[in-house]
């Protein structure tokens, strides 16, 4: 089976853009699931249903969505494989930007658009700088130039991967990516794998449910900003 | 970065290459120290200064070396000629000929709201190689791209300008133009910048200033700035327009500007005006080429009358927005 993990901030248009490769890849006679992670709710299973694709949901609630995305995955990959599956597309939802949800030997696709500001690129983390095609949606409402900027900040933030120019509504791209799939390696088990960078963390009490504010509650893993010398 | 560059010194790593100095400010690595090597400063790197990075040690070396052995990049080779080859329509019939465009050349892409007009921009868009509903191929100077030509964002072939493009940065125009002439490692960017303004305020009807922020700019400023850009900043050698006919610009003034910087240039229109603008034009009918046709002279003569009632309906448009009457019309 082959794999592929889906990430980008919200909005950006993964699930659009996803529904069209889906949708080739099935045409061209894959047997393709869906596996749809979000935080606290998602209809996007729906629409995946909707085009007749087997889609199961992730939903992590008040837990880090990359930490319940990496604790859930292998077994993403298990009812892929037992529902005999040709490409599992697992599509996460990139919250804080420093997500990093991508993991070594398996294609890796970062979705952003370019209504998210020229500068957005630099401050998306492993997400976008650890993979292997970044696909620039929504590219129909700016202007050329503002395309160019944007790609060459993306470039910058991920010099290896190459830019897919998307859309979810036109279906531009789709047959890109769903190339790019098809030659993705083959995955039995993510047992034993790893991510390709450590996901963000904390171990405090606010971890475990605190909601008190003040210097008594600030335990374990802590960082305190810096306002300089004087007021 | 071969083993020796690994030893380099900083500055002159950011110093020669450009885009390792973008690519270590957008990392908020600033301020690094100049004569260190970049093997020496990377081991002495915190972990966690990396980690907040989101890179670890081999990961930013090799983001580095990527980065300068990139630089060179393909400067892409002269495009003299497209061809649009082979498409079938939505019955299948096969579009009536191979269309091969030439620097310099202006084509208009005509025909009914869904008859496929976007389809064949959409088509040249992506050098479509048969993986398109339509099959086409695009041909660039007779052979198909390389892959590095249908995928190297740094030097994308194809521009477009459409109607329902907006500028969204929330930056001045000489500002935005600035970063975009950086980003093309233009030399002389003020010159540049000067200039892409000057030809943009030639083209639209209102005057705006390099001071003025993109998203203020009229719908015309707007379409007038996005040409003089792609003609004058951007690379591509390919320019796709769709649909700018009611964008309050001058049209000819702006297809004569991309035709005099030697484009390709593919125009989808309704517009009478830019319809016969076009050296040629392409009748597209039910997602097919039905038809090609050269601009001929008898309607080189139409397209005159055609530009003087335009010139007569602007006057109108600008005695009224001053408060006149037009009883003498």
């Amino acid at each position: 089976m082959r794999l592929v993990t889906v990430a980008g901030p919200p909005s950006v248009g993964k699930t659009s853009l996803f529904l069209r490769v889906a949708a080739r890849l099935r045409d061209d006679g894959a047997l393709v699931g869906v596996v749809k992670f979000d935080a606290l709710s998602t209809s996007d299973d729906e629409a995946y249903a909707g085009i007749g694709l087997p889609v199961r949901v992730g939903l992590s609630g008040g837990l880090c969505p990359d930490h319940f995305f990496v604790s859930n995955i292998d077994d993403c990959v298990a009812w892929g494989r037992e529902a005999g599956h040709d490409v599992l597309i697992v599509e996460t939802a990139g919250l804080c930007n420093r997500c990093s949800p991508h993991i070594r030997s398996v294609l890796a696709v970062c979705v952003v658009d370019n209504l998210a500001g020229i500068h957005t690129p630099r401050k998306i983390g492993p997400m976008l700088r650890l993979a292997d095609v970044v696909a620039i949606t929504k590219g129909d409402i700016v202007s050329q130039a503002e395309r160019e900027v944007f790609a060459y900040n993306v470039s910058l933030a991920n010099p290896h991967a190459p830019v897919v120019w998307c859309n979810g509504v036109t279906g531009q791209g789709a047959a890109d990516l769903a190339f790019r799939i098809r030659s993705a390696p083959e995955v039995e088990t993510l047992d034993g794998q790893h991510l390709r960078f450590s996901m963000p963390s904390a171990v405090c009490p606010y971890c475990i449910g605190e909601t008190a504010i003040g210097e008594t509650y600030q335990r374990g893993n802590v960082r305190k900003m810096n306002f300089g010398d004087r007021p | 970065m071969t083993r020796v560059a690994l030893d380099l010194p900083l500055g002159t790593l950011i110093q020669g290459w450009p885009r390792i100095a973008a690519f270590l400010d957008g990392l908020g690595l600033t301020g690094l120290p100049p004569d260190r090597s970049v093997r020496e400063w990377l081991a002495d790197l915190p972990d966690a200064r990396l980690h907040d990075m989101g890179l670890d040690r081999e990961q930013l070396a090799a983001h580095l070396r990527h980065l300068t052995d990139s630089t060179a990049e393909v400067t892409s080779e002269t495009i003299q000629t497209v061809t649009i080859h082979g498409g079938r329509g939505k019955s299948g019939d096969s579009d009536s000929a191979d269309l091969v465009v030439r620097a310099g050349e202006i084509v208009c892409v005509v025909g009914p709201t869904g008859s496929g007009k976007s389809r064949l921009l959409a088509d040249v868009e992506c050098l479509a190689q048969g993986d398109t509903p339509s099959g086409r191929r695009i041909l660039l100077n007779g052979a198909a791209p390389t892959a590095a030509q249908r995928f190297a964002p740094g030097c994308k072939l194809v521009a477009q300008i459409s109607q329902n493009m907006n500028f969204v940065v929330d930056l001045t125009v000489g500002a935005f133009l600035a970063t975009h002439a950086r980003c093309r490692q233009v030399h002389r960017q003020d010159d540049v910048v000067e200039r892409v303004v000057a030809v943009a305020n030639t083209l639209a009807g209102e005057r705006f200033g390099p001071d003025v922020s993109v998203t203020q700019l009229s719908g015309g400023q707007a379409r007038a700035l996005m040409i003089a850009d792609a003609a004058l900043l951007t690379a591509s050698p390919i320019i796709l327009i769709d649909e700018i006919e009611n964008a309050g610009i001058n049209r000819r003034q702006a297809l004569d500007l991309l035709v005099a910087e030697d484009k390709i240039v593919l125009v989808s229109t309704h517009d009478p005006l830019l319809a016969l603008l076009g050296h040629r034009r392409v009748i597209v009918r039910h997602g097919r080429v039905a038809d090609v046709l050269a601009t001929s002279d008898r309607e080189k003569t139409v397209l005159q009358r055609l530009e003087g009632i335009d010139a007569r309906i602007a006057g109108l448009r600008n005695r009224l927005r001053h408060g006149e009457r037009v009883d003498d019309v």
